[in-house]
């Protein structure tokens, strides 16, 4: 039952190793594969228009390879019996071809024959959301006129393996979907015959990407190029190499709690076992073994329980491994998922958690190894014990002999007992992870959905536009409040440090956004200067009050120099703020705006929805209320996954901890406990001196290991910080109280264990017995 | 456990009433007769010496006494309580008020001193004597916060006779009390074990395989083979300090 319970712990090491390396190689060998084999660009650059003849330009440039020029629109979508907004990324894609770079993998149906113009391949997910078959309909409104199309196949793309509508966090399949459609009738709709709006390409194998990219950038400028960006830079590709980092983090950190664990735990029980065995142990070596033969002995033994443990964790490991990965193929859009185990990390687990074990070992084998036959065979010195601090303090006299016991024999073995604390500490602290995730997230969206932007729907404009569209957005019926935001790409810069997002203007007294503090306190946005977002700030290396570079990557391209004024806390992507009318005044234009945020009557969205897709100059239009549920639904699966193996995890270490130290705390004190049972103590009152030392360790551990949870999750937190989106250290009250019950129940459990085994004490034979 | 009727005219004077009592131990796939079928009887204040070789079942005898063990066939009464049906934790509640243990390897806890490895029996006994005045009788008032450790054998056992007496046993049984001290040490043991025998009138039972401690008993028990062979009285029993071997 022992070795069961020491196995368990290595189980969880093993398998939480095997689970994330593999995971890991798998997520990174199928993203590798995809990239491969269906060209996946290494660079790539949007603009505005520019004619097809550049292309022979851009592939001139040294270290350019292929180049793929196509026309792509953000286009908003009807799904006939869906209420809901969709929107759509729409590519063009020539004839009988699933393009030269980022290529289309073509799950079911067929490429666009030559002359069909009104046939649309569509991604699987969002297919599958609305049970699309192959000759269904789908009305996309492009550049503001109704186009009805047949979807003739179901396609992926390396390039969206992360699918998710601009500004957005979570991949929402049945509202957000990247299409194809013929260049010819995609092109017309936009004035973009023998044209193209946007390029990528790859590189040869020597060429430097930012050589290219800086060489490209000049090239577009005149054709309104929003700037080139990096294959790293690629958004779907930088939210994958973020999860495998965070995968990364995970594999390290899990393994080396459960492993600690495992080495103190077969510490704890092998030197049990050779204080049983110390008479052998002596006897043997009277006969002539070597202290090499008795060591090898328990490591025999300890090897035994280790493999155990490996073989345990390695089939768990790969069962909760191909578990994670077809999470996965679900969350991400991969058309496959290769599931890796290499045998590597099997072996680096299997020597890591033999090593670990071995070392645990070592000291207590150690010291029955060096131990003189003669002394051996003796028996131990009674034990000796002291009065403890508390009790010197003069507390004494409130204590019963019973408690007195309990607390000089965690005095008399100080570093059993706080490995033995710190080890259902750890417990509790790696069970408040998984609880942390969800807590973490509901906070994000709180914060982002519900106190900084507060808007129900948000429109952006095909182009700036005056600020007087505005009344017409208000006389649709059920809007209640709009307001216009100017948003501009825009390169800033600050000493050698720069950063590519976006500066946004809002209203002053703006209703529907508001800047928030580290208190989560609204910041007035003043008249003059720019609001960056915290991370960002940090990033360039910018402090409140120092000039920052803007460089606007549109219309004729200005630089500013502009304050900072202030910072804001957000979690969610990285921005510049503004007054809308600063910056109007800088980009010297009128009173332009290139979007609105609407308050909507609830009952009157789908209306409002509806009139506004016919609207021509609207580009898109998202609405927050149903992006949230979509993602609470899409986190689900993954987040309960989660928190059931973190929860197996941590109650696995609590049981193991505790079981292991009770168990060789009842076989140490078998004789005392046995004494008390004849001298007429109930059973009861002799689990008070064990069961009592446990729960007085299980409550100072839960505090600590409540503190180790929240240190665990602030690393991991600021692990998973990026410029994407930053993880709040939120931990709900309710995460600490099942992390604490939980640590709890396994003591209880273990606890009650150890009830049965005092019902088996042997009054007789330990009182006719020497120790 | 009381059965009345079983057992009529029980003399006043007798503390345990044993009859017929048979144990049989299985060994693996050997069966141990222990005890075939004792009679006895131990009377109110007395000192008894049982004496046998090892493996006579002195010890078996003992621990069915003290409520540790239950035979396999036969009667021990108590007074007017029939051990041998006693539940598990009416043994626990007989050995709690009732007995008191002494036993060849002191068994004291190790992480409570003198005074309290005392106090651990008077805080559930009914009618205990100061841990104080127990150490007293038994000479070691001035080891009184002494750990197990910083004791010699024969004082830890002399504390070990204090925690037996302390709660006022109705008797007082005693497991090779010398058995693993020199004779010179024993001796003040038995001292001990003598003089609250005298001035407390505790019953008292005395196993040994040492023949030489049967002259201080007033009554000699002799065990062979699981069966009492001989038993007498001791006109003359000798103070302990007069004893030798």
């Amino acid at each position: 039952m022992q070795a069961f319970a020491i196995a368990m712990v290595i189980v969880s090491g093993v398998s939480i190793f095997i689970m994330s390396l593999s995971t890991t190689d798998s997520l990174y060998e199928t993203r590798e594969n995809y990239y491969r084999n269906y060209n996946f660009a290494d660079v790539f650059a949007s603009l505005k228009r520019a004619p097809l003849s550049l292309v022979r330009q851009i592939e001139a440039i040294p270290g350019v390879d292929r180049v793929d020029a196509r026309v792509v629109a953000y286009v908003t979508i009807d799904v006939e019996g869906y209420s809901d907004p969709a929107s759509a990324h729409m590519l063009s894609l020539p004839y009988d071809s699933p393009g030269v770079l980022n290529q289309l993998y073509l799950r079911s149906g067929r490429l666009f024959g030559t002359g069909q113009d009104n046939e649309v391949i569509v991604s699987e997910e969002f297919a599958r959301a609305h049970g699309f078959k192959e000759g269904d309909k789908v009305t996309a409104i492009i550049n503001g006129r109704r186009k009805s199309l047949v979807i003739v196949g179901f396609a992926l793309s390396p390039e969206y393996i992360y699918q998710i509508a601009p500004g957005a966090l979570f991949p929402d399949y049945a509202r957000y979907s990247v299409m194809w459609m013929a260049r010819k009738p995609l092109a017309s709709a936009y004035n973009m015959e023998g044209a193209f709006n946007d390029v990528s390409m790859t590189l040869t194998r020597r060429a430097n990407a930012e050589d290219v990219i800086e060489r490209l950038d000049m090239l577009l400028k005149p054709y309104g190029g929003g700037g080139a960006y990096a294959r790293k830079d690629q958004l779907s590709n930088r939210f994958l190499s973020e999860e495998l980092k965070q995968q990364r983090t995970i594999a390290t950190i899990f393994p080396v709690i459960f492993f600690s664990v495992a080495a103190f735990l077969l510490n704890v029980v092998i030197s049990r076992i050779i204080s049983l065995e110390r008479e052998q142990i002596g006897t043997l070596k009277a006969f002539g073994y070597s202290n090499l033969d008795v060591g090898i002995h328990y490591i025999k033994l300890v090897l035994m329980i280790v493999m155990l443990g490996i073989i345990g964790g390695t089939i768990a490991g790969i069962w909760m491994g191909q578990g994670m990965s077809n999470l996965y193929k679900e969350f991400y859009s991969l058309p496959f998922m290769n599931y890796i185990l290499k045998p590597s990390v099997i072996i680096s687990a299997a020597l890591i958690s033999m090593l670990v074990a071995v070392m645990g070992t070592l000291y207590a084998v150690r010291r029955a190894a060096i131990e003189s036959p003669a002394l051996a065979m003796q028996p131990e010195p009674p034990a000796v014990y002291r009065a403890t601090i508390v009790e010197r303090l003069g507390l004494q006299r409130w204590f019963s002999q019973p408690t007195r016991m309990i607390l000089r024999h965690i005095e008399r073995q100080p570093v059993k007992s706080m490995l033995t604390t710190l080890g259902l500490s750890m417990a509790c602290g790696v069970m408040m992870i998984g609880g942390f995730q969800e807590g973490a997230i509901d906070h994000m969206v709180d914060v982002q959905y519900g106190l900084s932007q507060r808007e129900d729907i948000s429109v952006n404009f095909t182009e700036p536009t005056s600020n007087r569209a505005l009344y017409s957005l208000v006389s649709l019926k059920g809007v209640s409040h709009a307001e216009g935001y100017r948003r501009v790409p825009a390169e800033l810069r600050y000493g050698h440090r720069s950063y590519r997002t976006g500066v946004e203007g809002i209203e002053e007294n703006a209703s529907l956004t508001h800047l928030l503090d580290t208190n989560l306190d609204e910041i007035d946005l003043p008249p003059h200067g720019v609001v960056l977002t915290d991370y960002l700030a940090e990033l360039l290396h910018i402090k409140v009050g120092e000039m920052l570079e803007i460089e606007v990557l549109e219309g004729n391209r200005v630089t500013l120099q502009v304050p900072v004024v202030a910072t804001a806390k957000q979690y969610l992507g990285v921005n510049a703020y503004m007054t809308r009318t600063a910056l109007n005044r800088l980009l010297r234009e009128g009173d332009a705006i290139s979007g609105a945020h609407l308050v909507v009557d609830g009952d009157l969205q789908r209306d409002v929805y509806a009139e506004l897709k016919e609207m021509p100059r609207i580009a898109g239009v998202v609405e927050q209320r149903s992006a949230i549920k979509a993602f609470y639904e899409t986190m689900d699966e993954t987040i309960l996954f989660f928190t059931f193996i973190t929860t197996l995890l941590g109650g696995s270490i609590a049981f193991g901890v505790v079981y292991n130290s009770m168990r060789v705390a009842l076989s140490e004190r078998n004789r005392e406990l046995a004494s008390l049972r004849v001298i007429g103590f109930k059973r009861g009152e002799v689990a008070y001196i064990l069961l009592g030392e446990l729960a007085l360790l299980t409550v100072i551990a839960l505090p600590v290991g409540l503190l180790i949870g929240q240190g665990l999750c602030a690393y991991l937190a600021f692990q998973f910080d990026s410029d994407l989106y930053r993880i709040p250290l939120i931990l709900d009250s309710s995460v600490y109280a099942f992390a604490a019950l939980v640590v709890i129940a396994s003591a209880l459990i273990s606890g009650m264990m150890i009830w049965r085994n005092l019902g088996h004490l042997d009054m007789v034979a330990v009182l006719k017995t020497r120790e | 456990m009381v059965d009345e009727n079983q057992h009529e005219a029980l003399d006043e004077n007798v503390v345990f009433h044993v009859h017929g009592v048979t144990r049989i131990y299985q060994m693996g796939e050997v069966q141990v007769h222990a005890l075939r079928g004792v009679d006895l009887d131990l009377y109110k204040g007395e000192l008894t010496v049982l004496l046998g070789a090892s493996g006579s079942g002195k010890s078996t005898l003992l621990n069915i006494l003290g409520g540790l063990d239950t035979p396999t066939d036969g009667h021990v009464m108590y007074g007017r309580s029939d051990l041998t049906r006693a539940s598990e934790s009416e043994l626990t509640d007989y050995r709690r008020h009732h007995v008191g243990f002494v036993f060849q390897f002191y068994n004291l806890i190790p992480s409570l001193t003198a005074r309290e490895n005392i106090a651990v029996v008077t805080e559930i006994a009914d009618r205990p004597m100061q841990p104080e005045q127990a150490l007293k009788l038994v000479g070691l008032e001035d080891r009184m916060d002494h750990f197990p450790a910083q004791l010699s054998g024969g004082e830890q056992q002399r504390v070990a006779i204090a925690r037996a007496i302390a709660k006022q046993p109705d008797v007082l049984l005693c497991d090779e009390p010398t058995g693993a001290l020199d004779s010179k040490t024993g001796i003040i043991v038995l001292e001990a074990l003598q003089r609250v025998n005298r001035e407390l009138g505790t019953t008292t039972a005395v196993i040994t395989h040492n023949a030489g401690i049967a002259q201080m008993a007033n009554r000699v028990i002799h065990l062979a083979d699981g069966r009492i062979d001989d038993m007498y009285i001791n006109e003359t029993c000798l103070p302990a300090s007069e004893l030798s071997w």
